[in-house]
């Protein structure tokens, strides 16, 4: 880019002025440090880590500036700041604006730099929105990225949430379950209980579905498997919590639960464990 | 090639599997265990597969034959000591292995097998 001259010496001759404009600029827009997310300081840090970058790329001279070294230094700083913009809860336009507001006041200096060549000033114009485009769009590219990261790393952390195996007695384990459940939320359900079989050696399982909202015959297929792998290993399985409406669906869907021992409530469950288990419960 | 070895305890007969089990190691147990059946006169066998970390299709359909063939022999099978991994993988494999008995381990399973015997 052999064009990129003229914003190479503009950026080094004029690179703390462009900042200072360029601050005023994210100001106006809103995405400066007044709202309160962000602080002036580190704002002006970033903004001039920027500039200082983006001369370096300017200046390589490289027919594919951005995919050059500094290019690839240039991209690493703005990813790192795009992660934390979506830690402080600035949207995509707002981060991209970051990028764009720069445009004015390069375009300013680079006007005051070719003096009246029109000829030149439209080529170097050219050459600094296509640079700011495709930063610009990275920008937006990396913002989305952070967003899924966040979203998948939530939804893990949910994963390992809901999935409580708790010690009701010695020898009986249950698992309330909470939501809906999906393949792979019941196969982290299922690993975790048949884990925790192995590691306390308890006998008997009660898997609670009050908390699950619908059954349908994925779900009941779920819970099948899970009752065949625990019976499998040598312990007993019963479900509990079963509403009157679930009742109906699993009748009407046809779903064989022969083999399988269910109970309304978590409490006729517990009863029945404790007598498969030997206990007796007595009241004085 | 290595054989699994069988233990007579009276008139039970343990198995333990402590290694991957290679088919043709299985057919061979399948050979050993359906003999010792009948040479000991066995009315219960145990087999515990504790330290089986890895099964496809053939071995779990192998364990369901040994069982299957165990009570035409008649004696009363129980698998003990069935890891996790292992036992999802069965069920994925849709094989529920119906009729076979099962224990947590090797104490309990024994317990079990003399209540049947």
């Amino acid at each position: 880019m052999a064009a990129n001259g003229m914003i190479a010496s503009v950026l080094k001759k004029r690179g703390a002025q462009l900042q200072t404009e360029w601050l005023k600029e994210l100001e106006a827009a809103g995405s400066g440090a007044s709202r309160g997310r962000i602080s002036s300081d580190e704002l002006s840090k970033q903004t001039s880590q920027f500039v200082q970058l983006l001369t370096a790329v300017a200046d390589s001279k490289q027919a594919d500036a951005l995919n050059s070294a500094q290019g690839k230094q240039l991209r690493e700083f703005l990813e790192a700041l795009i992660r934390s913009r979506v830690e402080q809860g600035f949207s995509s336009a707002e981060t991209a604006t970051f990028i764009f507001s720069f445009k004015k006041p390069l375009f300013q200096a680079l006007r005051v730099e070719a003096g009246g060549n029109a000829e030149a000033l439209a080529q170097e114009i050219w050459a600094a929105t296509e640079l700011l485009d495709s930063l610009g769009m990275h920008t937006v590219t990396a913002f989305q990225r952070a967003r899924e990261e966040l979203i998948t790393r939530q939804q893990e952390e949910m994963l390992e949430l809901s999935t409580p195996v708790v010690k009701l007695w010695d020898g009986i384990l249950a698992l309330p379950m909470i939501g809906t459940l999906d393949s792979a939320r019941t196969q982290v359900v299922m690993e975790s209980l048949l884990q925790k079989i192995v590691d306390t050696g308890s006998e008997m399982a009660i898997i609670d579905i009050t908390g699950v909202p619908t059954v349908d015959t994925l779900v009941a297929q779920h819970l099948l498997k899970t009752v065949t792998a625990l019976r499998l290993m040598g312990a007993e399985c019963i479900i509990s919590g079963v509403r009157p409406q679930i009742a109906q669906t699993i009748v009407h869907l046809g779903v064989d639960l022969q083999g399988v021992i269910t109970k309304a409530n978590l409490a006729d469950a517990l009863a029945l464990a404790l007598k498969r288990g030997g206990y007796k419960v007595s009241h004085e | 090639m290595e054989r699994i070895p069988i233990l007579r305890m009276g008139e039970l007969l343990l198995v333990t599997i402590q290694v991957d089990m290679q088919d043709q190691m299985a057919m061979r147990l399948q050979d050993d265990l359906t003999n010792a059946i009948s040479k000991f006169g066995a009315k219960g066998v145990l087999i515990d597969i504790s330290a089986l970390e890895m099964v496809d299709s053939f071995i779990g359909r192998m364990i369901s034959d040994i069982a299957g063939m165990a009570r035409i022999l008649d004696a009363t099978t129980v698998l003990v000591g069935m890891q996790p991994a292992v036992a999802i993988t069965l069920v994925e494999l849709g094989l529920s292995l119906p009729g076979i008995a099962t224990a947590l381990n090797v104490e309990r399973g024994m317990a079990l097998l003399r209540r049947k015997v």
